[in-house]
Parts: C-alpha cells; structure tokens; sequence
C-alpha cells in the first residue's frame, strides 16, 4: 500500500492521497494521471495493466488500485 | 463483416510531408500542463515533433506533390491510373471532391473514376477495400489510393487531448490487379451510435460555421476549443480501441487461417505511442514487431498513419523482401478494420517532403 502511495505522490505531490477515497471525483487524478500512474505501476511491478482495465472505476483509491494490481497477481498488502 | 480480395496487390506506396516541424516542448505553454506531467507524458504518449502544413497548404497540393514526384521518377504515368480513390476529412472544398481537383490539375485522362470517402483513422483499409473492388472491373487495372488528411487547421491549438498529437500528410498507394494467385483477408466493424467520440461538431448542415461557433470554451478537463475544432473523448476512444482491436485480430487469424507467428509486422494506426504499446502487450506481439513511433516524430495523420509507418519503419526493405504484414485501423464512426497482406518487392516505398 505504501507503494502505491509513494507512486501517486510522486506524480500529484500537492495532494494527500492518504485521506481521499475517490481520487477522481475528488479531482486527485485526472485521466492522464492515470496514464502516467498505469506506466509507473507497469514499470514497478514488472507487468502490463490491460488497456481495458485503464478506467476510472479502477483508479478511485488504493483499495481500487490494489485490487487491479491482484488481478496482475501483485499483492501490495 | 468478413471481405476476402483475390489477386489484388500494394505496388508503391510514398508519404508526402510538410516540411514545417513543430515540437512539443515549443508548444507546452498552449497547455494547461505543469512541466513535471509534459515531461512525463512527452516519454509516455510520444509527444515529440509533428508535421503541419503551412496555411495556404491544401490535401490536394500535397497529393500533385506526390504523385508529380512518382511521375518523374517514373514509377507512374498519367494514363495509367483508371481511378482515384481519396480518403480526407480535410477536403479542399465542400465541392467538388478533392480527387476530381487532383485528376483536372494534372490533366488525367477523362476515362477514369474519381471519388472521395469521407473516413479517419480507418481511412487506409477502407481506401484499400474501395481500390480492390474497383480493380474487380475489367477496365480497372491501376488505382491510386490517396489518404489525405490536414487535421491540424481544425484542433485547436489549446486542445491538449488532440493537439500535441495531430500531424498533417498524405500518402499514395499504387494498387493492382495481381498476376499470382493470391488473397488478401479483411475484417470491418461500425458502431454509428458512438458517432460522438470523434468529432468536429460545426461546419456541416447540422451546424453551420457561424461567428457563435467560432466562440472558445474551456471542457471540464481544460482542453480549450469551438465548435469548429475536433472533439475527442480520448477515455471512451481507448477503452474502445483496447476492447476491439485484440478481437477483431483474433476474428480475422481464425478467418484466414494465418498463425500470429507467420505475421511478420503488425502495421497499426497509432493515435499514440501508450495505446499502440498497451495493444501490443495485450497481443503479446513485440513492439518492434508493432512499431509505435509515427507519433513522436510525425504525429497522428488519421488515415495516413498506417503508410507512414510502412515507408518509416520500413521502407526500402520492402522494395527487396516481402513480408505477411497485419494492418489495422481504428476511430471515427466509431469504425475499426484489419487486414492480412503480403506486401513486397514493391516498385517505391519512401517518403518526400513537401
């Protein structure tokens, strides 16, 4: 957890991800922030998050974001 | 639908590039970026330089540029070429259609068949669907497809969801009847209930260009643009873009019976280099197999991507090999079509500038 954590903040510094649970709406990330999260978590972890799993619903908080990374078979807990 | 062409074949294909060169980091204050997310996003969707055509710089032109360069290296010659098939959105006017400008101004012959299509991303597949079946005609034996597309002049210049990408240019195909027996494979899809993903809302009879669509306004994700520039929704394109495209190239290696392994190239239409590279791992075909560069040195020319990537990353080997190349294109209508090919020993594959 911490490291997605780390990741989001090194990509939106002027925001605390630890007190949104919904990034997007909140106005944390917009879509290319997701891009930009997707290729640092690709890069991180040593996987390709799919295309069609590059949408906001998996991008809301780092519950969200921990369970795509499971399905990738990355555990962050 | 399926579509399966015989004895048909590629013969030349050449691009035709403004010279004028714009990049990225010259245009970063037009976006509301910070320098930390331009840096990044430059690495990541390939923003890098793009090509765009001077103001008074029509498809057109850059067309007669092209095919007047094929006729002096003679790789053409005018009474060859029964038709023209010309894929723009740019179009030079309302009306005529541009390939009828292009026949007049290089005085073609008048025994030939001249139309436009109106089509983007998909825009080099369905201009190929369109020459084959002319070369169907006994009377048919050459046709130069032409894609065209000068985007530019319609995105605006604070639109950071299309600017930094769109690039300007054209390409001429030369396609022929095939002596070999041979077959050429194809698949396309239309989905016209999400015609609003990609779109330039004013200009047509629906909305008349007037002093009220010229006004800026700022989206909720502060793109700045009128209702004369192209709207994309870029969430809803690649969603749908990663959700068809590995299908449809399914669809079409069961259709023709062609392994992913005998495919030697995967040539694809490339908004931009993060879509292509996510396509390609979904694939599971290597990026040099997929190349993904058009974008950053090029920019996104719609219909004229596909043949930018073929004379770019190819070039002159395919003037001496021949390779099983999969083309695929994929955008506005919401359309998207691939292809199966074997294209070499081609008579010209190069770019010129314009």
């Amino acid at each position: 957890m911490d490291k997605i954590v780390s990741i989001l903040s090194e990509i939106r510094p002027e925001f605390d991800f630890t007190v949104s649970d919904d990034f997007i709406n909140d106005g944390l990330l917009d879509s290319f922030d997701m891009i930009t999260l997707v290729t640092e978590l690709d890069k991180t972890f040593l996987i390709s998050i799919d295309g069609v799993d590059i949408i906001p619903e998996n991008f809301r908080n780092i519950k969200t974001i921990a369970d795509l990374l499971a399905k990738k078979g990355v555990s962050v807990l | 639908m399926n579509l399966k062409f015989k004895n048909k074949k590629i013969t030349g294909i050449l691009t035709v590039l403004p010279s004028k060169e714009v990049s990225f980091d010259d245009e970063m204050e037009n976006y509301n970026f910070s320098k930390e997310q331009s840096a990044k996003l430059k690495k990541i969707m390939g923003y890098g330089s793009h090509r765009i055509a001077d103001e008074n710089v029509c498809c057109s032109d850059l067309a007669i540029a092209g095919i007047n360069y094929l006729l002096d290296k003679d790789h053409l010659k005018k009474e060859e070429i029964d038709a023209i098939v010309m894929v723009t959105q740019t179009p030079d006017y309302i009306m005529p259609v541009t390939s009828i400008i292009i026949q007049g101004k290089l005085d073609l012959k008048k025994d030939i068949y001249c139309v436009d299509i109106n089509q983007g991303c998909a825009g080099y597949l369905v201009g190929l669907h369109q020459a084959f079946m002319f070369l169907e005609q006994e009377s048919v034996n050459k046709v130069l497809l032409i894609n065209a597309d000068i985007l530019s002049r319609k995105v605006s210049k604070k639109d950071r969801n299309s600017y930094p990408l769109c690039g300007d240019a054209a390409s001429i195909t030369i396609v022929e009847k095939d002596t070999v027996n041979s077959e050429i494979f194809s698949n396309i899809k239309i989905d016209g209930t999400n015609w609003d993903a990609l779109t330039i809302p004013a200009g047509g009879m629906r909305i008349p260009t007037s002093p009220e669509t010229g006004f800026l306004y700022e989206d909720d994700k502060g793109n700045i643009r009128s209702k004369d520039n192209l709207v994309m929704k870029g969430d809803a394109v690649f969603n749908f873009v990663q959700t068809e495209v590995p299908p449809m190239i399914n669809d079409l290696l069961i259709y023709s019976g062609v392994k992913m392994d005998d495919i030697d190239y995967f040539m694809f239409h490339q908004p931009n280099r993060f879509m292509l590279q996510k396509l390609a791992d979904k694939m599971k075909v290597s990026y040099d197999r997929m190349p993904n560069n058009v974008v950053e040195h090029f920019g996104n020319a719609s219909g004229v991507t596909i043949p930018t990537d073929i004379t770019y990353n190819l070039g002159s080997k395919l003037c001496v090999n021949e390779y099983m190349i999969c083309l695929a294109g994929f955008g506005v209508g919401l359309t998207w079509s691939s292809m199966l090919i074997k294209m070499g020993k081609l008579d010209f594959c190069e770019m010129i500038n314009y």
